[in-house]
C-alpha cells in the first residue's frame, strides 16, 4: 500500500517524446517512461557553476528558437493552425498555448475568477501555460495578493507616524526597527490556520518554521518565538484533538530550532471550534548593516536555491488550503501536508548567517506559502529585472514531479539568493559545510533584455514567460462590499452590565475562585512547559509575564519586551475598539516590564471576506488598530491576514492579534509581574469603570456576550506607559502587572501565585466590589512599590496625570489573598484551582503542586520545610499515563 | 592563562554558545570544536551542549557519536580527559558507551521544560567537586528524551560505586529510574547531566547560579592534576 | 494464538527527515549504494482469540495512523513458536 513508487499522473498522451531533452544530466527523468527511471533520480548534489553556465547557454537557443508572436499580440490569435509550430513534448509549454488558445483550463478550479482568468490573457497575450495557471492561481490568491485586504490595509501606511527607526517598513517580510546605533531588530507575526485544523502538529510546526525564515531573510539572526492559539471550547473534542498536537508543534519546531518561547496566548472560545488560530511570532536582531533585501538586482547574478528539495508538500496548499473553508468534501480534497524539519531550518539559519557575515548575497527571499513561483516573482519583480529558471536544475525529492508542481510546492525550509557568479563558490562551500543543498538554478537577466520578463524553462522548453510583476504586484485588488451586521444593534443593546451580579462575600470569594480556574484564565504551565524558554541564554522574562523580555546586548544590557494580545468578544462588540483595544493590552503588557513601545505587527483573523458583515468587521478593524498606532506614535511595520476562518455561514470572532515591540535600554531594571518582598505597598493605576460587556466573567459565569467593549483611551495608556518606564528606571518598582481579562481579581491572583506571596487589599470607597474585581476597563496596572519609595512613586503618577489609588501591601509567602471585610483565600487553595483546570482537561504531566512550590520558594531563596513532604507524590502517577499514547508522529524528535 | 574549555558544535547543537558563555563566566577560556574536525586543539576540558544532533531523528545522539571529533574525544576521555555531555551531550556519551545506560523517551511523552531542584549525590567526579554531597541546587531542565533507564545490574553498580552525580527532588520530571539526573563514569572525568546548569549561571536569565559550580569544579579538578592533563594532551593530539 | 501486524508508514510523497538523516549518516558507518531510507512503525497486536482483521484495521485507521500523512498495511503473523506461555 505504501511501497508502490509514485506513478505518473499525466493525462496526455504518450506519443514519441521526440528527441530526448538534453538538460546538462541525462539521468533526469522522462514522465513517459517511469520504468527507466531511478528511484530517486534527482539533480546532482553539487551544482558547480558550469551548469548555470549551461543554464544561460539554453536560455540563448531557446530564445533565438522563439517564435516572435510570443510577446506582442494584445489578443489571442484565432489559430486554426494546420499545421502546428509546436512539438508535443508531454506538457504545456508557452509554444504550445499559443498554439492552442481555446484549450480548456481548470482556472475555477485553482480558484480564479473568469475576469482574472481573462486578464491573465490579457497580460501574456495569450492562455497562461499550465505553469503559468498554477503560478498565477497561487500569487493571486487572497493569501498572497491580499486582494480583499489591501486598500483597508493602505491606512498603516498612510496613518504611520514618522519613525526614524524604522529600517524596513511593510511590503518587506518583516519590518525591522533600529534599537541602537549598531543593532536592528526585526518582528513579524503571521498566521498557519487552516493547516493546523488539519494537521496539528505540523500545521503549527510549519507555521513556525515558516515565520522564521522569513525573519531569517531580513538578515536577522531569530532570537525568540511567540505563539497566540485559539481554540474551541477547552473541554471539546476538537480542542482535545487538535490542541495536544498544535501544542507539541510549536514545541518540536522551535525547541529543535533552538528558540526560546517567550509567550504568547491560550484562549478557549466555542467560535474558534472548527477554525482554531495558529499565530506564530518571531523576532530576529541584526546588526544594522546586515539588513537585506529580496531584489534580485544584477543582470547575469545567479538564483541559487538552497536547503531541502522540493518535494509534494502542500501542492495546491495555497489556493486550496488557505482560500477554501472546511466541509464535508475537505477529507477528500486534503492535499499532501507539508512536514517541517527543524534541523534542516537551523542549518539554513547558521549557514545564510555566514553567508550574510561575508557579504555574499545580493538578494535573498524565502520561500514559503507560495514556494518558489512567490521567490521567484518577488526578487525579480522587486527588483525590476527579468530572470531565466532552468527548473530542471530543481532537486527533486521525487523524480516525477511536473513543473507546475515544482513552482506550487510548498516544501519547507528552503531560501533563494541570488549571488554573483564570483561569490558562488564561496556560497556553496559554505552551504556543504553546513549541509545545505545549494543550486544555481537560473540568472538574472537585465530588464532591456527581453523586456523583464520572468522565463522558466523545463526540458529544453520555455514554459513561462511572464512579467514579474504581474504575478507580484499586479494582482486584482478587490473592493468588498461591506455591511455592519444586521444584529449587531441588539447584540450592543444586551449589556452585561445588567446580568445578575454577586454581592455578597462568600459569593464573591467563589467567583474569584471560579475565575481563577476558567480555561482562559488558570494556569498555562501545561503548554508552556512544551517549550524551551531558555535557549541562547537571553531570556530575561517568559510566560506567563505579560511581555517575554530578551536581552540583546550582552555588554551594555540593551532588551526587547514583546507582547502579543488580542480580544475577539471586544471585536465582535465593536471591531474598531476591539483592535484599539489589543493595541492598548498589547502596549502596556510591554510598558509594565519597563520598556517603551516602539513598533507594531499583526495578524488579523477574520472569517469569510466575501461576507460583507465580515468585510465590514475587517475594516473596522483595520480602521481602529491604523487611528491607534497613529494616537500612540508607534508605526505598524508589518503583518499578515487570515480570511475565511469560517464553517459554512458561521464566522469567528474578529480577531485581530497585535504584537507590540518595546526597548530596554538595560535589561537589568527589567519589572517582573509577580509580588516579591512582604509589606510592599500595593497600588492599582488607572481608572475603573463599571464596564463588564464583553468580560471574561460574562462569559465563565453567564455564557454571555453583548453591550459595547471598555472604553479605549490611548492617550492614558501613553500616560500610564510613560509613569511605569520613570519608575522602573529610578528602581520604584518591584512588580508590574497588567490588569486585563478577569480584571482586578485575576491580576491579584497572578500577581500573588507568580512567586508565592499573599496580599492584603482593601479596596478604594465607590465603586461596588464586583465591578471592582471583575470590570475590565483598559488602562489599569497593578503594582507593588520597595518600601520607602511609594511616595516618590505617588507624586510621580499624580504629576503624570495617572490616577494612582492604595490598594493594600504584599503579605509573607505561602499566606493568604485577603480582600478586607469580603474573603481569605488561602494560596495553596487559590494554586489548586489557578493550575488543576488544563491537567484535568488534556492530561497531567507530573506532581504539579510539588514542583510549583519547589520552584517558587528555592526563587525566592527560602526553602520551607514544607517542599520536602510533596517529593514523593510523583512517580506513581506518571506511569498510569503511559497507556494513552496515541498516533504521535514518528518523526517528532526528543532531547 | 586559564584553562581551555573545547564546546564541540554538531550540526543541531543549540546551547553550544550558552554553554561556552557559562565556561567563560566559570573562569575558563572556551574554544569552539567542529564535529567535523577530529582534532581538539589542545583543550583542557569538553562540554558537549544540549540540542538535537543531526536532528536527534532516529535516537537521541546515534548519529552524533559517528563524528570524526567523537573518536578523538572518547579516547582522550578513556585516558582522563574531563567530558562534560549536557542533555543531548548526556545522550551522546550514552550512546558512544563512555557512560552506562541510555535517555529514552520521557515517561509522560511530553518535552518539558522547567527549574528543576536536584540533590547532589557525589562531589567526586571533574565537574561537581566544588559542591557538598547532599547539596540542593536548581537549574533548568528542558527535554523529551530525558529518561535514564539501565538493566538493574547497572542500576545497582551506579549506586554502589557512588556513581550517580545528581538526583531529581521536588518532581521527577521524566520519569528517571532512582530519579538520576546525573551520572559519572568510573574515574570521574566524564559525567552526563540531563539538567542545564549553562543556563543557571545569571541571575538576570536563570533562576540561580547553581551551575557556576559545575565550572568551577572542572577549574579546580584540573588545577590539581596538571600532570594528568599533560598526559591527556598527548593521547588527543 | 495469532498476532496481527500492522506497519505504518508515511506517505510516499510525505518528507521523512528521520529516513534523511539516517540516509546521510549511511556512510560514517561504511555504507555506500544507498539511495534512500524511510523509516515507519510496527505495531503488534495480539488478540486473546482469533485475530479480528477488521478490527485491527479500524484501530489502525482510527488511532495508529495519522490518514493525513500516513499509509498503513495489516497482516497476520503465526506466533505458534513465539507464545509465551
Amino acid at each position: 500500500m505504501t511501497t508502490t513508487p509514485e506513478t505518473i499522473v499525466d493525462g496526455s498522451d504518450s506519443g514519441p517524446a521526440g528527441e530526448p531533452p538534453e538538460t546538462p544530466e541525462a539521468k533526469a527523468t522522462d514522465a513517459q517512461a517511469p520504468e527507466a527511471q531511478a528511484p530517486e533520480a534527482q539533480a546532482p548534489e553539487a551544482q558547480a557553476p558550469e551548469a548555470t553556465d549551461t543554464t544561460a547557454e539554453d536560455v540563448e537557443e531557446a530564445e533565438a528558437a522563439e517564435p516572435a508572436e510570443t510577446e506582442s499580440t494584445g489578443e489571442p490569435a484565432p489559430a486554426p493552425a494546420p499545421a502546428p509550430t509546436w512539438k508535443e513534448v508531454g506538457f504545456d509549454t508557452v509554444a504550445r498555448a499559443t498554439g492552442t488558445p481555446f484549450e480548456h483550463q481548470p482556472f475555477l478550479e485553482l480558484g480564479l475568477q473568469d475576469d482574472e482568468h481573462a486578464k491573465i490573457e490579457q497580460i501574456l497575450g495569450r492562455r497562461p501555460t499550465e505553469s503559468e495557471l498554477a503560478m498565477y492561481s497561487i500569487m493571486w490568491s487572497e493569501h498572497c495578493s491580499y486582494k480583499s485586504s489591501k486598500l483597508h490595509l493602505r491606512q498603516f501606511g498612510e496613518k504611520a507616524p514618522r519613525s526614524e527607526r524604522l529600517l524596513a517598513g511593510i511590503g518587506e517580510n518583516a519590518g525591522v526597527v533600529r534599537v541602537s546605533d549598531r543593532l536592528a531588530v526585526t518582528f513579524k507575526v503571521e498566521s498557519h490556520n487552516h493547516p493546523s485544523f488539519v494537521e496539528p502538529y505540523q500545521g503549527a510546526a510549519t507555521g513556525v518554521g515558516g515565520i522564521v525564515r522569513d525573519i531569517l531573510a531580513m538578515g536577522a539572526r531569530p532570537i525568540a518565538v511567540m505563539d497566540p492559539l485559539r481554540f474551541g471550547a477547552a473541554d471539546h473534542e476538537d480542542t482535545r484533538r487538535v490542541l495536544p498536537g498544535v501544542i507539541a508543534g510549536v514545541g518540536g519546531y522551535g525547541n529543535c530550532l533552538g528558540l526560546p518561547n517567550i509567550g504568547g496566548e491560550v484562549v478557549f472560545d466555542e467560535c474558534y471550534r472548527g477554525n482554531p488560530l495558529v499565530n506564530a511570532l518571531c523576532v530576529g536582531v541584526l546588526p544594522v548593516g546586515r539588513l537585506q533585501s529580496k531584489a534580485a538586482t544584477g543582470p547575469g547574478n545567479l538564483v541559487v536555491l538552497i536547503g531541502a528539495k522540493t518535494g509534494r508538500d502542500g501542492i495546491g496548499g495555497v489556493s486550496v488550503l488557505a482560500s477554501a473553508t472546511f466541509d464535508a468534501e475537505s477529507e477528500q480534497r486534503r492535499p499532501s501536508v507539508q512536514v517541517g524539519d527543524p534541523f534542516m531550518e537551523k542549518l539554513l539559519i547558521e549557514a545564510c548567517l555566514e553567508i550574510y557575515d561575508a557579504g555574499l548575497v545580493v538578494g535573498i527571499q524565502d520561500l514559503g506559502g507560495a514556494g518558489l513561483t512567490c521567490a521567484l516573482a518577488e526578487t525579480a519583480a522587486a527588483g525590476g529585472t527579468g530572470m531565466s529558471v532552468n527548473l530542471d536544475l530543481v532537486p527533486l525529492r521525487e523524480a516525477s514531479m511536473d513543473p507546475p508542481e515544482v513552482l506550487a510546492s510548498e516544501s519547507q525550509e528552503r531560501m533563494l539568493l541570488i549571488v554573483t557568479p564570483d561569490n558562488l563558490p564561496v556560497v556553496l562551500s559554505i552551504c556543504s559545510r553546513w549541509g545545505v543543498l545549494a543550486t544555481a538554478i537560473g540568472e538574472v537577466v537585465a530588464p532591456e533584455v527581453g523586456g523583464g520578463r520572468l522565463r522558466i524553462w523545463w526540458r529544453n522548453e520555455l514554459i513561462v514567460d511572464v512579467p514579474p510583476g504581474s504575478l507580484a504586484d499586479d494582482g486584482p485588488v478587490y473592493a468588498r462590499p461591506m455591511r455592519e451586521p444586521a444584529d449587531r444593534i441588539l447584540l450592543l443593546a444586551d449589556r452585561a452590565e445588567t446580568l445578575p451580579q454577586p454581592s455578597a462575600a462568600d459569593e464573591l470569594r467563589a467567583t474569584v475562585l471560579r475565575m481563577a480556574a476558567s480555561p482562559n484564565l488558570c494556569d498555562k504551565t501545561w503548554v508552556t512547559e512544551q517549550y524551551d524558554r531558555y535557549v541562547l541564554g537571553n531570556t530575561v522574562l517568559a510566560q506567563p509575564e505579560d511581555a517575554g523580555v530578551l536581552r540583546i546586548d550582552e555588554r551594555s544590557g540593551l532588551g526587547v519586551a514583546l507582547s502579543v494580545d488580542g480580544n475577539g468578544r471586544f471585536a465582535r462588540l465593536d471591531p474598531y475598539t476591539g483592535a484599539k483595544l489589543a493595541l492598548a493590552e498589547a502596549y502596556r503588557n510591554v510598558a509594565v516590564t519597563g520598556a517603551i513601545p516602539v513598533a507594531v505587527t499583526n495578524c488579523l483573523n477574520f472569517g469569510s471576506p466575501e461576507d460583507p458583515g465580515v468585510m465590514w468587521q475587517f475594516a473596522e478593524a483595520v480602521r481602529g488598530l491604523a487611528d491607534g498606532c497613529q494616537e500612540l506614535g508607534i508605526p505598524v511595520t508589518g503583518g499578515n491576514v487570515s480570511f475565511y476562518n469560517q464553517t459554512g455561514t458561521m464566522a469567528i470572532h474578529p480577531t485581530p492579534v497585535v504584537g507590540v515591540l518595546g526597548l530596554l535600554a538595560n535589561v537589568a531594571a527589567r519589572v517582573p509581574m509577580g509580588f516579591a518582598n512582604a509589606g510592599d505597598p500595593i497600588f492599582i493605576l488607572g481608572e475603573t469603570r463599571d464596564e463588564l460587556s464583553g468580560s471574561e466573567w460574562a462569559h465563565v459565569t453567564h455564557g454571555h456576550l453583548g453591550g459595547t467593549p471598555p472604553t479605549v483611551d490611548l492617550a492614558a495608556e501613553q500616560r500610564l506607559a510613560g509613569v511605569l518606564a520613570e519608575a522602573a528606571r529610578v528602581g520604584h518598582l518591584a512588580a508590574a502587572h497588567d490588569l486585563s481579562d478577569g480584571g482586578l481579581a485575576q491580576a491579584l491572583v497572578e500577581a500573588c501565585l507568580r512567586r508565592g506571596f499573599g496580599a492584603q487589599i482593601t479596596l478604594p470607597d465607590g465603586l461596588p466590589p464586583f465591578v471592582q474585581l471583575f470590570s475590565e476597563s483598559a488602562a489599569r496596572v497593578l503594582v507593588s512599590v520597595s518600601r520607602g519609595q511609594e511616595a516618590a512613586f505617588a507624586a510621580l503618577a499624580a504629576e503624570r496625570g495617572v490616577p494612582c489609588a492604595a490598594l493594600g501591601a504584599v503579605r509573607a509567602p505561602s499566606s493568604v489573598l485577603a480582600v478586607e471585610g469580603l474573603f481569605d483565600i488561602p494560596l495553596d487553595e487559590l494554586r489548586e484551582a489557578h493550575t488543576g483546570t488544563l491537567p484535568a482537561l488534556f492530561g497531567e504531566l507530573a506532581s504539579r503542586t510539588g514542583e510549583q512550590s519547589g520552584e517558587l520558594a528555592s526563587r525566592t531563596g527560602e526553602q520551607s520545610g514544607e517542599l520536602a513532604s510533596r517529593t514523593g507524590e510523583q512517580s506513581g502517577e506518571l506511569a498510569s499515563r503511559t497507556g494513552e499514547l496515541s498516533g504521535e508522529l514518528a518523526t517528532e524528535p526528543g532531547s | 592563562m586559564s584553562a581551555i574549555i573545547g564546546v564541540v558544535t554538531f550540526p543541531g547543537s543549540l546551547d553550544d554558545r550558552d554553554a561556552a558563555r557559562a565556561a567563560a563566566r566559570g573562569g575558563a577560556t572556551p574554544v569552539r570544536l567542529w564535529h567535523a574536525d577530529s582534532d581538539l586543539h589542545r583543550v583542557d576540558a569538553v562540554i558537549l551542549p544540549g540540542g538535537f544532533s543531526y536532528g536527534d531523528y532516529l535516537r537521541c545522539g546515534a548519529i552524533a557519536r559517528f563524528a570524526p571529533v567523537m573518536e578523538t574525544i572518547a579516547d582522550a576521555a578513556r585516558g582522563g580527559l574531563p567530558v562534560l555531555g549536557i542533555c543531548n551531550g548526556f545522550q551522546i556519551l550514552c550512546e558512544a558507551h563512555l557512560l552506562p545506560g541510555a535517555l529514552t523517551r520521557n515517561q509522560h511523552l511530553h518535552f518539558r521544560n522547567r527549574d528543576q531542584r536536584l540533590r547532589i549525590g557525589t562531589a567526586a567526579s571533574a565537574w561537581t567537586n566544588q559542591f557538598l554531597p547532599g547539596q540542593e541546587i536548581l537549574i533548568p531542565v528542558k527535554n523529551g528524551e530525558g529518561r535514564f533507564v539501565a538493566d538493574s545490574r547497572t542500576l545497582d553498580e551506579l549506586e554502589a560505586e557512588d556513581r550517580v552525580v545528581a538526583r531529581y527532588i521536588g518532581g521527577n520530571p521524566n520519569g528517571s529510574l532512582l530519579d538520576i539526573a546525573a551520572i559519572r563514569n568510573e574515574a570521574g572525568n566524564v559525567v552526563g547531566i540531563m539538567p542545564h546548569p549553562e543556563h543557571a549561571i545569571d541571575e538576570l536569565t536563570g533562576p540561580s547560579l547553581d551551575g557556576l559550580g559545575f565550572f568551577a569544579s572542572v577549574l579546580k579538578h584540573l588545577a590539581g592534576s596538571s600532570v594528568r592533563m599533560a598526559a591527556n594532551q598527548g593521547v588527543a593530539a | 494464538m495469532a498476532r496481527v501486524v500492522v506497519d505504518v508508514m508515511l506517505k510516499p510523497e510525505i518528507l521523512d527527515p528521520q529516513g534523511q538523516a539516517v540516509a546521510n549518516a549511511l556512510p560514517r558507518v561504511g555504507v555506500t549504494g544507498v539511495a534512500s531510507v524511510r523509516i515507519g512503525k510496527r505495531i503488534e497486536i495480539e488478540f486473546s482469540g482469533e485475530p479480528d482483521l477488521e478490527q485491527a484495521r479500524l484501530v489502525a485507521d482510527k488511532l495508529l495512523a495519522n490518514p493525513v500523512i500516513e499509509d498503513f498495511t495489516i497482516r497476520v503473523e503465526e506466533t505458534a513458536k513465539a507464545a509465551a506461555p
